[in-house]
This record gives structure tokens, sequence and C-alpha cells, in this order.
């Protein structure tokens, strides 16, 4: 029995410290890159939204028209060299609109992730922790969130306040866009709470907040990235239908809803009004959908299988 | 005074079912450079022993009777000076090294949090404090190794990893519960090895908690076999192996495959250890002992001194254990 344990003349001796090693330390986020550069048509898709991104926000600096002036000598011009995407009505010119409108609806999209993926996170976190009756009430107040239609709720909210600026809109569908990422984030937090090395962050003596931020979050960077990823094409797509019901972004202001509302009744005559942003709010969503799914993909150690 | 004394503890969870007796009136102390081993099967109550002197149990726990640490009872402090003192004066390491560190972070974060959540120092410090503990459990190339991922670790490795973290603020207790389970034989034998190797050097006080009775005949100098939440048997381990005075004790012992010894009969102790729920009256061994006698299943005996003063034993027929083989009881059974 006593025969498993060496002799303590050799124990008292620490090991040596001359074995090689040529192993490098590899960090997680390399692996993660790389899984997601074999994903081509996600790092096609991040290339290309890369791209819009830059010639909507630096473009304007550039084109020789501003979005919201007036031209009443080329009121309805179809697309040639002057005028890429045509005008409308009040001479207006359609390339400096859709720069314009693309990069208000990126910065909505992207406001209504941060705000939506934090509050959802938090919440999530701090239910899925503690548990308890914090879960209780949390996930609660979560699922009747989750149950008031987002569209309906925010074009009430929004007609309350008719001289609002742009940014109400991302506001409150960030405000009231979390509880699917608090069902993600509480879904995770009670599988994580239970592993050892949260134990043992415990017997360490650290305290509760720091076991939620520091030790749990970072393990769930995979979900919440691929959540906010989706969230982004989901708020693009529903400010896109607000504006398009007339209740979301408001003249002069532009975005891409309110370019294919204003587009849309002029479809017959002057199509490249309604065309062109529609393929733009298309192009970007998709961009982002693809770009979700590869980082799902790369951030899921268990799918080795890599689709496109 | 010594290190740690633990007094009557009792730890209580209320079911819907009824209330599970999980640790029932244990008392023992650890000094200072002494090994204590706690030996039972699962459920014994092992664990939640360890988990109480420890103060990880969750808020549903019923505690009761006290834990002194240096004279000072932890049972009675508040939730943030108990924090105080773990991971800074008792550190503990846990069953499974695969799952005991974090994924996410590089082993130097890990061993510099454990640092830093109970000195104010700056990180390059603890960094170097990082690469000193690793090179104080063994670990080749420190200054390298620091700054790898758990998942290149082996479990082995991480183990030690685990008693770097744990030994972090220079402890004087350190509990391990179950450190070798989950490891090969050959790497147990490192890991214990380490294990003595830093007690040797700091002469601190260890719980080695362990269903492994190889592992408490190697490293402990005292022991305690538990048995449905109750301590049956506290003495020095040579006492215990020798002259079991409680029959489960002898059973366990009887149990142990031996080297050399190919084709021999092994004990069996038949039946399972009882529910914890709603515990019967009576000693909680009575339905699996070959020496049950009436009074057995009336009043449970309790734990008091037997031929040594000092082997204590929770049994009413120890006395019958004495000059015996004692490891054959049950065999006998078996074949009558």
């Amino acid at each position: 029995m006593t025969d498993i344990i060496p002799d303590k003349e050799d124990s008292l001796e620490p090991p040596h410290d001359d074995r090689e090693f040529t192993i490098e330390a590899r960090a997680q986020w390399k692996t993660i890159l790389r899984r997601f550069m074999r994903h081509r048509l996600a790092v096609v898709s991040l290339t290309l939204l890369v791209l819009i991104s830059l010639w909507a926000f630096l473009g304007p600096i550039f084109w020789k028209y501003e979005f919201a002036a007036l031209n009443t000598k080329q009121k309805s011009l179809s697309p040639s060299w002057q005028h890429p995407f045509g005008t409308d009505d009040l001479g207006k010119d359609g390339f400096a609109r859709i720069m314009r409108g693309t990069q208000r609806s990126l910065e909505i999209a992207l406001m209504v992730s941060i705000i939506a993926t934090t509050l959802g996170v938090t919440i999530g976190a701090i239910a899925g922790f503690y548990r308890g009756w914090v879960d209780a009430i949390l996930m609660r107040f979560t699922d009747l969130v989750l149950v008031i239609p987002l569209l309906v709720l925010v074009a009430v909210l929004s007609a309350g306040v008719p001289k609002a600026p742009w940014y109400t809109i991302p506001v409150l569908l960030g405000l009231f866009g979390w509880p699917l990422m608090a069902r993600i984030a509480r879904g995770e937090f009670l599988s994580l709470r239970e592993k050892e090395f949260v134990e043992a962050a415990r017997a360490l003596g650290v305290s509760n907040r720091r076991i939620i931020f520091k030790h749990i979050l970072p393990n769930l960077a995979g979900p919440i990235i691929v959540n906010a990823t989706l969230t982004v094409s989901g708020a693009i797509l529903i400010e896109t239908a607000l504006t398009f019901l007339g209740l979301g972004i408001r003249e002069p202001e532009v975005s891409l809803g309110l370019l294919i509302e204003k587009g849309l009744p002029a479809y017959s005559t002057r199509p490249w009004l309604f065309w062109f942003p529609a393929l733009a709010v298309v192009l970007v969503s998709l961009c982002v959908n693809f770009i979700g799914d590869g980082l799902r993909d790369a951030f899921d150690p268990k799918q080795n299988r890599v689709r496109a | 005074m010594s290190l740690l004394e633990v007094k009557d503890l009792s730890v209580n969870f209320p079911t819907e079912d009824g209330l599970v007796q999980a640790v029932r009136n244990v008392s023992f102390t650890v000094e200072r450079g002494e090994v204590l081993g706690i030996v039972g099967e699962s459920g014994s109550g092992k664990s939640v022993t360890s988990m109480a002197v420890m103060g990880l149990l969750p808020r549903s726990a019923k505690i009761s009777g006290s834990v002194k640490y240096d004279g000072i009872d932890l049972l009675t402090l508040e939730q943030k000076q108990r924090t105080a003192y773990r991971g800074n004066r008792m550190g503990m390491i846990f069953q499974d090294p695969m799952t005991s560190l974090n994924p996410v972070y590089d082993i130097g974060w890990q061993l510099s949090e454990a640092v830093r959540t109970h000195n104010n120092i700056s990180k390059k410090a603890a960094k170097l404090r990082a690469v000193e503990l690793l090179k104080l459990v063994g670990i080749p190339q420190a200054s390298k190794r620091v700054d790898a991922y758990p998942h290149e670790f082996s479990g082995g490795m991480r183990q030690r990893v685990m008693i770097a973290m744990a030994m972090a603020n220079n402890p004087d207790l350190l509990i391990a519960d179950e450190p070798t389970t989950a490891l090969d034989v050959t790497v147990q034998a490192q890991i214990l090895e380490t294990l003595e190797r830093i007690q040797a050097e700091s002469g601190i006080g260890i719980i080695l908690i362990t269903h492994d009775l190889g592992v408490v005949a190697g490293m402990a100098d005292r022991m305690l076999v538990m048995y449905a939440g109750a301590v049956v048997e506290d003495g020095t381990v040579d006492e215990i192996f020798y002259e079991p005075r409680m029959p489960y004790t002898a059973g366990l012992l009887g149990a142990i495959p031996r080297a050399g010894e190919a084709g021999g009969k092994l004990n069996q102790i038949k039946g399972t250890t009882p529910s914890l729920i709603n515990l019967k009256p009576g000693c909680k061994f009575s339905g699996r002992c070959p020496l049950v006698i009436d009074t057995c299943l009336r009043t449970e005996p309790l734990l008091a001194p037997t031929d040594q003063p000092t082997h204590l034993a929770a049994c009413h027929r120890w006395n019958d254990l004495v000059g015996i083989d004692a490891s054959a009881l049950f065999l006998q059974e078996t074949a009558g």
C-alpha cells in the first residue's frame, strides 16, 4: 500500500528544470481566427461589409453632392455618370443619399446591438449566477418584455415624440431588444457557475462580482459575439420596417428604410429610387448574417465541418 | 492552540423530502505540520465537511457547531471577513484538475489572480510570483510555461498549477479534496510527492480528503473514517490500519486489492450507505455489519476512546475486534 509513494529522500528534491520545451503558447483567438478564415462566405462578407462601411462613412467627404442639397434643374434623372444612382423629384442626388442612409442604418444597427447586448448579458448573468428569487424576478420580467411586439411598442413610443432626434429609434429598439441575449447569457451562466474553476475562484476568495465579470463572462465570448452580430442584422431590418411604416427616421434625416419608403411610390416610373436602397439593405444584412454564421462556426469547438 | 479546531460540526440541507443530515457532530483538529486524512465513501460527508471549513457551502445549508481557525470561529464571521481567509490563510485543491482552471485565461493570469485577490501588488510583481509558484510545484521552464493556457497542460501539470494557486498566499492550511482521484497512478505519485515536499518546506497543515486508503497511508499522520455523515473512527494511521476498532474500517481495509495476492478473495461490504434523509436511530452501519447486536439497532454508539487513548471509535463492539484479523471479518461472513 505504501509503496506507491516514493521515498522521502527523493521527494524532498525539487524536479530539475532541464527538460526542453518547444511548444509555444497558442492563444485561443488565433484558433478562432483560423477557423473563421476557413469560412469563405463569411470572409467575403466581412470584406464586402468593410468596403461598404468605408464607402458610407468616408464617401460623403469626397462626393460632389450633399445628401440634402436640392437641385431643381436636375429633377428625376435616371442613373448616369453624373448621378450614378439617379436623382429624386427634388433633384437630390441618389448616390449621396444612399451613402448617408447606409451610414445611418449601420450606426443605428450598431447602437441597438451594443445596448441590447450590454443589457441582456448583464441581466442574464445576474439571473443565472444568483438563481433563486433574483432569477425568477428577472426572467419573468424578461418574458414580459419578450411578449411585447417590438415593432408596435417602438411605433407607439416614437409617435409620442414628434420631434425626436434620430437616435431615439436605436435607443428604444435597444432598450426592448435584449431578452434573447438575456436568455442565452442566463443559460450559459447556469451551466458555467457549476464548473470547478468557479468553485476554485471562490476558494481563492474572489468576490462574486469579479467571478461574474472576470471569470465567467469571458467564457461566453462566443455566444455573445454571435448573438450581437445577429442583432445587428435584425436591427437593420426592423429599422427599415419601422421607417417604411413612417414611424422611424424622419426627413431631413435619411436611412435606408426612409429611402425605400420614398422610392416605392415611384417604383414604376423611376425604379432606381426603390431598387438601389433596397439592394443596399439586402446586401448589408446578408453580409452581417454570413459573418455571424462564420463567427458561430469559429467559436464552436465541436463543429469541425465548415460550410460554404 | 491548534491551527484548526472543528467542534460538533453539523451540516443539514432542508429539502422537500426531509432534512438531509450531510454532516453530524464532526469534531477534529489539525496542527501545523500535520496531515489529517479523511476517508469515506461517496456521500459520507467528507467533502461537505471541507466545504464547511472553507465556507463554500450554499446558503441553503444549515450549519452548526464551530470551526476555529487560530482560535477565531469562522462560522460567526461576516461574509466579508470570511472571504479574507479563503485563499489567503487557507487554500483548497479540487478533484478534477481538467475543469478547475478557467479555459479562457493563461496560467499566469490565474496565478496572478490568486495573489492579487489578497495582496495589493502590481501585475508585474504578481506575474513574477506566478513564475516562482510554478517553480515551487516543479513545473519545468516555469518562465515560459506561465504564458500557456490550461488546455496545453496535462492533468498532472494542471493539478500542480492548482497546488500553486492554493499556495499563492502562503496559507497555513491546505485542504486537498481528492487531489489524485482523477489522475493516473504515476501522476498521482508525483502530485503526492509535490504535496509532501511543499509540506516539508513550509510546515503547513493539510487536510487530505480521499477514498484511496493507499494515499492516506502514505501521507497522513492521523486519519478520520467517516460514514453516513459522522466520524466513526479517529486515530493515527498506524492504529487504524493495523488495529481497526470499527467493523466498517475493517471492511474498507479488507477491500483493498494487494499486489502479489492474485486470486485471493476481496472483501465486499454488502449493501449501500443509508440515505441521509430521515436517518433511523441506532448505528448507521448496523444494516451492513457482521457483528450487529440488538443494542446497535437501538442506540447510536458515540465516538469514544478504545484501548489506545488517541484511538477513538464509534462502535458498541470494538472490544470484539481486539486481537483478531479484522480484515477477514467480512470474508468469513461471505463464506459462512
